[in-house]
C-alpha cells in the first residue's frame, strides 16, 4: 500500500490517450505525457507479485515553483527597497534599443531632483556603468558572463555595493535580450520595456512574454520617425494585443521629446514608493 | 536560452526537498510547464540531464506535463483557451485577454527512496 496516501497501488495506468501514468494517478486529473514507458518493464508483474514500495520508490506530491529560489531573493530585494522607499524599475529590451542613452538622458533631465542609482547588466565590459557614472549617478556593473539575464541574487549583491539614497529611484538595466529576462523577477516595482522605432512594429507579437510582463513600454528614438516607414499606431496596437493594460509613452533619448511624461510617471512611482514605506527619509544613506 | 537557469532552479528545489526529507535517491520527477511559459521543453530536458548529474536525482526519469493556456476574455466574460500570447479570443476575437493559466513552471511530484 502506498505510504503517502494509502491507495492500493501505484502501478502504471493507461491514459485515454494511450500514454502511461506511473506517478500517482489520483490528484493528477490532467493526463501526463509519459515518454518513458519502456523504462518500466519491471512493472509487469505476474498474478502473485509482492509489490512493495521499497522496490519502486515512494510517491510524493509537491507544488514548488521552479524559480522558487530566485523569487525568494526577489522578495528580499523588494522588501529592502520598500523599507528604503526606493522606486525600482527593471529596464528590458533587445540590444541597441537605446536603454543606456535613455538612462543617461533621464539622469540629466532629473537634474539631481531625485536621488538615482543604477545597476547595469551586460554579458561583458563595464562601459555602461562608466557612462552612467560620468552622468553623475552611482552605478554598479554586473557582468553575467555567458548568462543571458540578471537574476535576483545578482541584484541583491549589487544592492550591497550600491550607495542608494532613501526615497530615490533605482534603475536596473537588464541584459539586452527580449526573451529570458521576462521570467526573472528582480524585486523591481515594474518592468519597463523599451522598443525603438528602428525595430519592427510587430516585435511585441514576436516576443510577447516580455511585453506581457511589462507595466510600461517606452517607444524610443521617435526623432528618427521622419526618416523611417515605422507605423507607430501599429506598434502600439501590437503591444496592446499581448498586454491590454500596458502603458505606453513615446520618447526620444536624443532630443528629450516625451520626457516630461516619462519623468511624471517616475515621480508618481516614487511617491507611491514613499507612501508604501511610511515616512520619507530623503537623503539618508542606506546602511544595509 | 534560459532553460539552463530553469534546470538549475529545478535542481535547487530537488536538493532542498531531499535535504529536508532525507531522500536517498530521486527516481522520477514530474514537472508542469505551461504552454505559455515560453520554455523550450527539448532544451529543458537537455539542460536537466546536465544539471542533475551528480545530484540525488542523477538519471531520474523526467515527465513533463504541458497544460494549455487559458485566459479571461473581458468581452465574453468567460475563460477561453489561448494557444499563444498575442492570439485573440477563439470565440469573439477580442484581444482584451488576461492569462489565467498555462504560464506556470512547477515541480509537482517525485518518486523517491
Amino acid at each position: 500500500m502506498c505510504t503517502t496516501c494509502g491507495c492500493a497501488s501505484s502501478e502504471p495506468r493507461l491514459e485515454s490517450d494511450g500514454s502511461w501514468t506511473t506517478l500517482h494517478p489520483h490528484g493528477h486529473a490532467h493526463g501526463h505525457e509519459h515518454e518513458h514507458a519502456h523504462a518500466h518493464g519491471h512493472h509487469t508483474h505476474d498474478g502473485a507479485h509482492a509489490h512493495s514500495h521499497d522496490a519502486h520508490g515512494r510517491h510524493v506530491q509537491l507544488e514548488r515553483d521552479i524559480l522558487d529560489e530566485n523569487n525568494r531573493y526577489a522578495a528580499a530585494n523588494r522588501e529592502r527597497l520598500r523599507r528604503h522607499a526606493v522606486f525600482a524599475l527593471n529596464l528590458v529590451s533587445s540590444p541597441g534599443s537605446g536603454k543606456t542613452s535613455l538612462l543617461v538622458r533621464t539622469l540629466s533631465a532629473l537634474n539631481g531632483a531625485l536621488p538615482v542609482a543604477v545597476i547595469e547588466g551586460d554579458q561583458q565590459t563595464a562601459n555602461d556603468a562608466e557612462r552612467v557614472r560620468a552622468a553623475g549617478a552611482p552605478a554598479v556593473q554586473i557582468n553575467t558572463g555567458k548568462g543571458c539575464h540578471l537574476d535576483a541574487h545578482m541584484v541583491g549583491h549589487a544592492l550591497d555595493r550600491l550607495p542608494q539614497a532613501d526615497g530615490g529611484l533605482l534603475l536596473i538595466e537588464n541584459v539586452g535580450n527580449l526573451v529570458c529576462p521576462a521570467a526573472f523577477d528582480l524585486g523591481e516595482a515594474h518592468k519597463v520595456v523599451v522598443l525603438s522605432v528602428t525595430e519592427g512594429e510587430d516585435k511585441p507579437l514576436k516576443y510577447p512574454d516580455m511585453f506581457a510582463a511589462a507595466r510600461l513600454m517606452l517607444l524610443n528614438k521617435t526623432d528618427l520617425l521622419p526618416h523611417l516607414d515605422f507605423d507607430v499606431d501599429k506598434a502600439l496596437a501590437c503591444a496592446r494585443r499581448v498586454n491590454p493594460t500596458i502603458e505606453i509613452l513615446c520618447v526620444s533619448a536624443r532630443t528629450g521629446e516625451g520626457f516630461d511624461a516619462w519623468l511624471d510617471w517616475i515621480r508618481a512611482g516614487c511617491a507611491s514608493a514613499r507612501a508604501a514605506a511610511g515616512a520619507p527619509r530623503t537623503g539618508e544613506r542606506v546602511a544595509s | 536560452m534560459h532553460e539552463m537557469s530553469l534546470a538549475e532552479g529545478i535542481r535547487n528545489v530537488i536538493d532542498d526537498e531531499a535535504r529536508r526529507h532525507r531522500y536517498r535517491r530521486i527516481r522520477e520527477i514530474a514537472l508542469e510547464v505551461g504552454q505559455l511559459a515560453n520554455v523550450d521543453t527539448g532544451a529543458l530536458r537537455f539542460a536537466l540531464d546536465v544539471a542533475l548529474r551528480g545530484s540525488v536525482a542523477d538519471s531520474a526519469i523526467v515527465t513533463l506535463h504541458e497544460p494549455p493556456g487559458h485566459a479571461w476574455c473581458m468581452r465574453c466574460a468567460d475563460t477561453v483557451e489561448l494557444r499563444r500570447r498575442g492570439d485573440g479570443c477563439p470565440v469573439c476575437g477580442s484581444y482584451q485577454l488576461a492569462v489565467t493559466d498555462g504560464d506556470q513552471m512547477r515541480v509537482t511530484g517525485m518518486v523517491v527512496d
